[in-house]
């Protein structure tokens, strides 16, 4: 009995000990990727900081609005926010190829998704930052654009223009990551359906001597402008 | 080489038939049949009135209008039922009307006239704006007759204005292009111009062509290129301009067109100005200024609503253009009932430097720093009615006087705004 527990014993050292050498080069070998990993994913933050720098990415995440929103939430810079952003990305990336090369064979499948994911993620990442900064541009247009035209509650305007984009623009990038397609399609089907049918309401109510003097403009025969009191020539 | 791109191959046969000329007249046209037949007219019997010897051409480049306007032209140049009898040159006057490569556009027009002139050699070139309604024969012979006798370069006109006629002139473009570029030239945004062969083919292979701002305002950067590149300058008064039966242009286009372009142009001739410290006068034929006095009724009411409204609303937008204390400024006179408002010389001319800086530093998109200074020349020119309303002719020439030696004084301030001394924003 003695003899058998012992010849056990020593069979499962002998099987662990096998493990664990089995496991020691592969385990040696993910230190040695994550390492890497670091470096890689260091080097590259150093590289596309400067890029960024010198491409003048934060005048142009100020621009599209992103550098106000950032800074309410109390976090640093575009340009650093995405430099950090990519150096995780990566350095996660060869984590996952470290684990890999422990060869569980269970996690394979998931990382093979990770990887397969990473560029849907990017693509949406820019899809949100073309979004903002088509927002910007477009309200910002449409504010001036109605003052200088003298037309009532400007700030509305541009408003209603920045939210139309940025939904489009969310939604476009929920697609894209394949977070619950549908419902975000028929949310902003409806937002944006209730938002122009609401303004062709207002529009239809409020607006028909707009219209008719709009498309009077627009197609009546030429006619001599009438000259308003306060026309006077800027030039 | 530039004039092969810009000018057809049926052109340039038209041209090389006709010779080298003396004196070209050219007159952009788009859809202008209400005025041009008259004014091509007069442009004929000035040539022959005052340049019967000289070998001349009148080029008419037309947009592709879709009005009677080149037939209008045509006919006008083969007319003499307004000619005297004894208005006969000595040479052809010959008239050649060409349609130019793509959309209407003034620039492409001038830019066509002007290879036209350094393809022909022209000595002298005047333009004629085609809705020139109350063109005089003497207008040709006094755009073209300093280029011809007194070897000058560049010729802009002076015209007999109402004093409340042109105030983006007399209130921007006038006494900033005065004190950035140092010449005092009265209408840096000419309608009618005159230029020499030598500042044409200065021109015609000049960069600005493809500089879309520049493209924008082609009058102004004639202006501008004139005083930077030490030309030999002229006016001439030429006397009421007859544009007002126009309709006017709209105000965000036309700051685009001028404004727009002198700001473009400030990163082009840093060099150029950031040197220039004194103003210099510029030789004049005829007088100076002459304002029309009588009154006209304009809502000064609704410049001040949407000058109050403007600041109101764009806070956001001027805040990122403008400095802290200047926005401050303006938010406090915007507070005013309209009685007391008062938008200064000083402020004023602050405002537009530190919009000029903000352009060149592309703080935000260039065309919206141009459309949020809008609402803002309003309220300038709110100013400026209720300050010369009763104002006599020497005393608005004062006032005008005054807000150039303001536009002066306040240099280094720019200066310090484009070397980033100061936050503009």
């Amino acid at each position: 009995m003695r003899d058998m527990i012992v010849s056990e014993l020593s069979q499962a050292t002998h099987e662990v000990v096998q493990e664990f050498a089995h496991l020691l080069p592969r385990l040696l070998v993910m230190l040695i990727i994550v390492c890497a990993g670091w470096l890689v994913a260091y080097l590259v933050k150093a590289m596309l900081r400067s890029a960024l720098r010198l491409l003048k990415f934060d005048r142009l995440s100020e621009d599209a609005g992103a550098a106000q929103l950032l800074n309410k939430a109390a976090l640093p810079s575009s340009t650093e926010l995405l430099s950090r952003l990519v150096f995780w990305v990566v350095l996660l990336g060869f984590v996952l190829l470290g684990i890999n090369a422990l060869g569980v064979i269970a996690l394979g499948e998931d990382i093979s998704r990770f990887f397969l994911f990473l560029p849907r993620l990017f693509v949406a990442v820019l899809i949100l930052f073309f979004g903002m900064f088509a927002s910007s541009f477009f309200s910002r247009a449409a504010l001036l654009a109605a003052v200088n035209a003298n037309l009532r509650s400007p700030r509305m305007l541009s408003y209603s223009a920045r939210v139309v984009i940025v939904l489009l623009a969310v939604s476009m990038a929920f697609e894209e990551l394949g977070i619950a397609e549908n419902t975000i399609l028929a949310a902003f089907s409806i937002v944006f359906g209730a938002l122009m049918l609401g303004l062709a309401i207002a529009f239809g109510m409020g607006g028909r001597d707009l219209a008719r003097q709009f498309l009077d403009r627009r197609f009546a025969e030429e006619r001599v402008p009438a000259k308003k009191e306060d026309e006077l020539s800027p030039l | 080489m530039a004039e092969e791109s810009i000018l057809s191959d049926e052109l340039v046969r038209h041209l090389i038939s006709v010779g080298e000329v003396d004196l070209l007249v050219g007159v952009p046209t788009y859809n202008d049949a209400r005025t041009v037949g008259h004014v091509v007219q007069v442009v004929r019997a000035g040539l022959l009135k005052y340049f019967p010897r000289e070998r001349a051409a009148i080029l008419n480049a037309d947009g592709g209008s879709q009005d009677e306007t080149p037939g209008l032209v045509q006919a006008a140049s083969i007319s003499d039922a307004r000619n005297p009898a004894a208005l006969r040159s000595l040479r052809t006057l010959h008239s050649i009307s060409t349609r130019y490569f793509g959309n209407p556009s003034r620039a492409t027009a001038l830019h066509t006239i002007i290879a036209a002139a350094d393809l022909l050699q022209a000595k002298a070139c005047a333009v004629i704006a085609p809705e020139s309604s109350n063109i005089e024969p003497e207008w040709i012979d006094r755009l073209l007759r300093p280029v011809c006798r007194q070897d000058i370069d560049f010729v802009t006109p002076l015209y007999r204005r109402h004093k409340f006629e042109g105030m983006l002139v007399t209130n921007l473009l006038y006494p900033m292009t005065r004190a950035i570029y140092g010449w005092r030239i009265r209408e840096p945004y000419p309608a009618e111009f005159a230029f020499s062969g030598r500042f044409g083919s200065h021109l015609v292979g000049h960069e600005m062509w493809r500089e879309e701002a520049c493209r924008a305002g082609a009058e102004i950067c004639f202006t501008i290129a004139a005083m930077a590149g030490s030309f030999r300058l002229h006016q001439s008064f030429l006397g009421p301009k007859g544009h007002l039966e126009q309709s006017s242009p709209d105000l965000v286009p036309a700051m685009r067109q001028t404004v727009g372009t002198l700001f473009w142009s400030l990163d082009q001739y840093f060099t150029t100005w950031s040197a220039s410290t004194e103003t210099k006068g510029v030789p004049t034929l005829g007088a100076e200024y002459e304002f029309m006095m009588e009154s006209v009724r304009v809502n000064r009411e609704r410049l001040y609503q949407m000058f109050r409204t403007g600041v109101a609303e764009l806070e956001p937008v001027l805040a990122s253009i403008l400095s802290r204390a200047t926005l401050d400024e303006l938010k406090h006179s915007a507070a005013l009932d309209e009685q007391q408002f008062q938008y200064g010389d000083e402020l004023w001319v602050k405002t537009i430097y530190e919009f000029a800086a903000s352009y060149q530093r592309s703080v935000i998109n260039r065309d919206h720093i141009i459309q949020a200074l809008v609402p803002l020349y309003r309220g300038r020119t709110c100013t400026f009615l209720l300050q010369n309303r009763e104002a006599s002719e020497p005393e608005v020439e004062q006032h005008i006087e005054n807000l150039c030696l303001t536009f002066e004084r306040l240099k280094p301030y720019l200066l310090e705004l484009w070397q980033g001394r100061k936050g503009g924003s």
